[in-house]
């Protein structure tokens, strides 16, 4: 959206205020923008997210220092501290299956007002009695078929991780770290994408962008050696 | 046989249940030492949710860093086949949820005769999520699980699941240390046994009544 702003990592965290609801990309950490998401000092955050990540890494991160009020993930079993502060009431956990919840996200970029999956159908994930479910769940029969409507997620800001941009803020992923970062940066009011290169317009070239510039607000280079 | 032995007994069965061309996404655990298992004559595509098709060992090298570019569903380093293809997660589950994977191979903790299944949470332990094994069981052609007949002695095969269930009537074969079984609107058909086990052994290892195939045949 306009101009794309090249700023600090601390800059970048310094964007999330008290009470945002935020989407962090990666799977186990890969594709997780640390460097932005280790700035980040707000408290009582939505996280969204596909998992926990590791104790003290990616959004597990922010899980430690007691900064998130609710959970929405998809996994949380690779980090204990996010079960304990479940269990003790210091934050809310909201659990969904992970096609499901990269649909209710690409849902809400695409301006759709939900969408219908099968997959959940008469488990716990149906039944927003249950603490781990979402509020406000339907199940919608269609030519004799159960389907569970997922309502969208949005997001006031998207924290993404890509591999290159180029300086008008085009994206370009490598291997696996693409997984939820292309979807969250159409889902949110403002995107920042923490990027290993910047080079010059065009570089990448229009074939190869994987998520455009006109998604992205701002761009933290976080340099790695290949 | 010891635990581990027990582990690679199911899964040299569970490959020959692999044709030329599957495309087959494993969850964790047991089923990861499949592959080994698979002839080189037949050729398979593994998926792997996290967003790429042709998963295959890493190569080795390590990076100081620990940022490994090609990760599996489990977070360790991974490699990728010369034909496979990297992509987004929505994309991921159109190849899950839309009936592209043929087989998807998993663990469980309960399985019941009427194909319902329960492997993501047990009441009052730690919380870890489904994450893509809801979508997985729903989606794929074909649903083994892959898994150890009893827990701590207890039947893991059951009349009905007492956990929580992972989806309703979705798995079609079981394949354990005592033998291999298909889900059929009957109920659980037991068509291969371990001859290191009697059928009356086997069935009281299971709490669901066993049906004997007419064509019951030892484990090979």
């Amino acid at each position: 959206m306009g101009i794309i702003k090249l700023i600090s990592a601390k800059e970048a965290g310094d964007l999330i205020k008290d009470g945002m609801t935020i989407m962090i990309g990666g799977f186990m950490t890969c594709g997780t923008a640390k460097a932005v998401v280790n700035e980040i000092s707000a408290k009582n955050l939505t996280v969204i997210c596909n998992d926990a990540g590791f104790p003290n890494e990616g959004s597990g991160r922010l899980i430690a220092r007691g900064q998130v009020k609710r959970l929405i993930a998809s996994h949380v079993g690779l980090n204990k501290q996010c079960g304990e502060l479940t269990n003790s009431g210091q934050m809310e956990l909201k659990l969904q299956p992970q096609g499901t919840l990269v649909e209710q996200i690409r849902a809400a970029g695409a301006g759709l007002g939900g969408v219908l999956t099968p997959t959940g159908v008469g488990t716990i994930v149906a039944d927003s009695s249950q603490p781990t479910t979402l509020e406000g769940k339907q199940t919608i029969t269609v030519d004799g078929k159960d389907y569970l409507l997922e309502k969208p997620l949005h997001g006031d800001v998207a924290i993404i991780k890509g591999f290159i941009a180029d300086e008008s803020g085009n994206i370009r992923y490598k291997g696996t770290m693409r997984n939820f970062n292309p979807l969250m940066a159409s889902a949110c009011k403002m995107v920042i994408a923490e990027v290993e290169q910047i080079v010059p317009t065009g570089s990448i070239g229009p074939d190869y962008v994987e998520t455009p510039h006109i998604f992205v607000d701002y761009l933290v280079l976080n340099p790695k050696e290949d | 046989m010891t635990k581990d032995e027990i582990k690679h007994f199911i899964a040299r069965r569970v490959a020959r249940e692999l044709a030329n061309g599957d495309v087959v996404n494993l969850g964790i655990g047991l089923p990861t030492l499949i592959p080994q298992y698979v002839p080189s004559d037949v050729k398979i595509t593994l998926q792997a949710e996290n967003g790429f098709i042709g998963l295959c060992a890493h190569d080795g090298n390590i990076r100081e860093d620990g940022n490994y570019y090609v990760v599996d569903p489990s977070g360790n380093p991974a490699g990728i086949e010369h034909d496979g293809m990297f992509f987004d997660s929505s994309f991921s589950f159109t190849i899950i949820r839309g009936g592209h994977v043929d087989k998807t191979i998993l663990g469980s903790m309960q399985v019941a005769e009427n194909g319902d299944i329960a492997n993501w949470i047990i009441p009052g332990k730690a919380v870890h999520g489904m994450g893509g094994a809801m979508d997985l069981v729903v989606g794929a052609k074909k649903v083994i699980v892959a898994m150890e007949h009893t827990q701590k002695g207890l039947p893991k095969i059951l009349q009905r699941c007492t956990y929580p269930l992972t989806a309703k009537g979705v798995v079609d074969m079981i394949v354990t240390e005592m033998g291999v079984m298909n889900i059929t609107p009957q109920g659980i058909v037991l068509s291969e046994y371990n001859p290191n086990f009697t059928i009356n052994e086997i069935q009281a290892a299971t709490e669901a009544a066993l049906i004997i195939s007419d064509h019951l045949s030892p484990m090979a």
